[in-house]
């Protein structure tokens, strides 16, 4: 009979390990799935992990595709993890996304057409602003009224998204546009645009701003006191307030962060590859960056790399779609998946299993 | 009395309706919490019931049938948070969350042959010359059975757990499955069973807003219903009766709104399209904080997993 033995410590080889095992699970029972849909499965994997970075047709377009997908889910899922190992759940990334490129687009709107060198950097502050203000609402209530930070956060984002939808048909909507609902696009806008910094590459702000904030949490989590907090809140919360750790200031700081991070996220994709304010113009980043940051365990070089696969399997996910007419709610389903099959290999890293065979003995 | 050409008789009779699909599943999450469980994933189960339930009524042409699929959905979906978080001992959190996510996507990969479909109509229960009572008729019998059924549901649960054995079994796993499984209950099968029953009451939850109060299949239909639910178990302090309030609470609000909208009111669409979900975060601030706090009232053994190491 199996039974499970609590590690003293998680297991530092299975924390590594567990992350490659969830994706090779997903792998297989992805795979089923897309054999049910009567679709070959190893066709299908290899057109998800392969053909994006490798097929000689394809790589040319998908390969800068990858870092476009990579830093908006690499930035949000950075601020996220920051909170997650405090034990303080912000989950409406999307609102503060959504909230983080309505802003800045606002204050970028509201220059035009002038040609200034500030807009950008402004435009900037603003996304970033708009994001830590929609998370500063969850936050507030948190160390104020006791509210659940899970459910506000929540459902802030489909408040934010109907404030998008009246901000794309109003407010910012395009005067010359004939009526059409969306604001101004800003790659006919130079001075506000998020360029490609190196043709070809894909590598735009937003790219930039990703490595960054891995550098800059890495250094917070391992270097700063701040970081030694966060971790101390959420392996041990009675601990931390012995230390002195103040529980509300923590709130506000990592709500803060991730909202700050998801503002900056939406801003760089609204100036860049969105090109402008719509009302489909969020796409789930914000979701999709909770999953990345169970992917990299938490961890900011972790987070890099599960930002990349997970940007991989949206691109693969669209070659699929045009070759092999996987539908696109196919790929999320596979994207939630991997989440559970990460969630359930974690049990190797904290348990120890072992086979018992005289149960009187081990009692 | 018409302000904007709305009746108070067919806004209380719609109010009941609306407030169906969260009854539902908050009062399925209510005994799930009760067990000391936390399952965010509400709105992943729901809409999975909302397109089992739909695609089982299209094909079989029976929407008692297509309740059946729905909740039988919802609770196969439940499965997997009873593997993860009660075998595999992972985080009820991000597991809850996992399921939303995974529901949302399984939902419209299973939905994309039903866009556009009409199910078949659940029809009113036929009460007779009582339906003609001029205004408790159109209020209170002119529903299809599926209001009667979830005010009804409500009304069992609360009996079970205020004077069954079974009920303070569950009650007792909730505030400390340790003393509970000194005393010899199974702690884990307890939690499965109640996991399940809110599985069951989610999909019945999500197919009422596909067979009856939209009627039809789009991505994404359920739009928060089901985390608007989860607030619901807060706001009523995990005590049946209040759930019952609080969904008429909602569905008011959102009848209200729907009729505003339809009635032209100078009040923008999206504001009012928003509103539910403020007044929600509201009322979570109002219970949440000051004297009567709900959170004291909340199950001791919330959201903790129980390994039994001995």
């Amino acid at each position: 009979m199996l039974i499970l033995e609590k590690r003293p410590t998680p297991s530092k080889l299975w924390a590594w390990g567990t992350p490659f095992l969830a994706v090779i699970l997903t792998m297989i029972a992805g795979g089923l799935m897309f054999a049910l849909l009567g679709k070959d499965p190893v066709a299908a994997i290899r057109t998800i992990f392969w053909d994006p970075l490798f097929d000689p047709n394809l790589a040319a377009y998908s390969r800068p595709q990858l870092l476009v997908k990579a830093a908006p889910l690499i930035l949000i899922a950075i601020g996220l993890s920051l909170g997650f190992r405090a034990g303080i759940w912000n989950i409406g990334a999307e609102g503060q996304y959504i909230m983080g490129a309505v802003f800045g687009a606002a204050v970028g709107l509201a220059f035009y057409p002038a040609d200034l060198w500030i807009i950008f950097p402004l435009m900037v502050i603003a996304g970033a602003v708009g994001g830590c203000l929609w998370a500063m609402i969850p936050a507030i209530l948190k160390t104020r009224f006791n509210t659940n930070e899970i459910l506000v956060s929540l459902l802030l984002v489909y408040v934010a998204e109907n404030i998008l939808a009246s901000m794309s048909l109003g407010l910012l909507r395009n005067p010359e546009g004939g009526g059409f609902p969306g604001s101004r696009n800003f790659n006919s806008y130079p001075a506000a645009a998020n360029h490609e910094l190196i043709a070809g590459t894909g590598m735009h702000w937003g790219v930039v701003a990703a490595f960054i904030a891995v550098i800059a949490a890495y250094i917070l989590l391992q270097r700063h006191i701040l970081g030694f907090q966060i971790k101390l809140a959420g392996q041990a919360p009675r601990a931390a307030r012995f230390a002195g750790v103040r529980p509300n200031k923590l709130v506000v700081l990592c709500m803060g962060m991730s909202g700050a991070l998801a503002g900056l996220a939406g801003l760089f994709e609204v100036a860049g590859p969105a090109g402008q304010i719509s009302i489909d113009f969020n796409v789930g980043y914000g979701f999709t960056a909770i999953i990345v940051a169970f992917l990299g365990r938490l961890n900011p070089i972790g987070i890099l790399l599960a930002g990349l696969l997970m940007a991989l399997t949206y691109i693969g996910g669209e070659l699929a779609q045009f070759g092999l007419g996987l539908p696109s709610a196919a790929i999320q389903a596979f994207q939630g998946m991997l989440l559970f099959f990460l969630l359930a290999v974690d049990l190797l890293s904290n348990y120890r299993i072992r086979l018992m065979l005289f149960l009187k003995e081990a009692r | 009395m018409d302000l904007y050409g709305i009746t108070p008789s067919v806004l209380i009779a719609s109010l009941m309706v609306a407030s169906v699909p969260i009854m539902l599943a908050a009062i399925g999450e209510l005994v799930v919490e009760k067990a000391g469980v936390l399952n965010l994933g509400v709105e992943g189960m729901m809409i999975m019931g909302a397109i089992c339930g739909f695609a089982t009524a299209v094909e079989t042409g029976s929407p008692f049938l297509g309740f059946l699929g729905g909740a039988i959905g919802a609770a196969v979906l439940s499965v997997i948070f009873v593997l993860l978080t009660q075998v595999f001992l992972a985080n009820q959190v991000a597991t809850g969350l996992a399921l939303t996510l995974f529901g949302l996507g399984l939902s419209s990969l299973i939905g994309q042959g039903y866009v556009g479909i009409k199910p078949p109509s659940t029809g009113a229960v036929p009460f007779g010359p009582l339906a003609d009572i001029p205004f408790l008729g159109r209020v209170l019998f002119s529903h299809d059975w599926m209001v009667y059924g979830s005010i009804a549901i409500v009304a069992c649960v609360w009996s079970v757990l205020k004077y069954s054995r079974a009920g303070l079994i569950l009650r007792a796993v909730g505030e400390s499955h340790d003393a509970a499984h000194a005393l010899g209950y199974k702690v884990v099968r307890i939690r499965i069973a109640a996991i399940l029953f809110g599985g069951a009451m989610a999909g019945l939850g999500g197919a009422y807003v596909s067979l009856v109060r939209v009627p039809q299949w789009t991505d994404g239909i359920t739009a928060g219903a089901g985390w608007i639910a989860l607030a619901i178990v807060v706001f009523a302090s995990w005590k049946p009766w209040r759930v019952l309030i609080g969904a008429y609470l909602f569905g008011g609000i959102t009848v209200l709104q729907l009729n505003l909208q339809a009635a032209g009111a100078r009040i923008p669409v999206e504001y009012l399209s928003m509103s539910p979900y403020l007044i929600t975060i509201l009322v979570l601030v109002i219970m949440s904080s000051g004297r009567g706090r709900a959170a004291l009232n909340a199950p001791a053994s919330l959201g903790q997993n129980f390994h039994a190491s001995h």
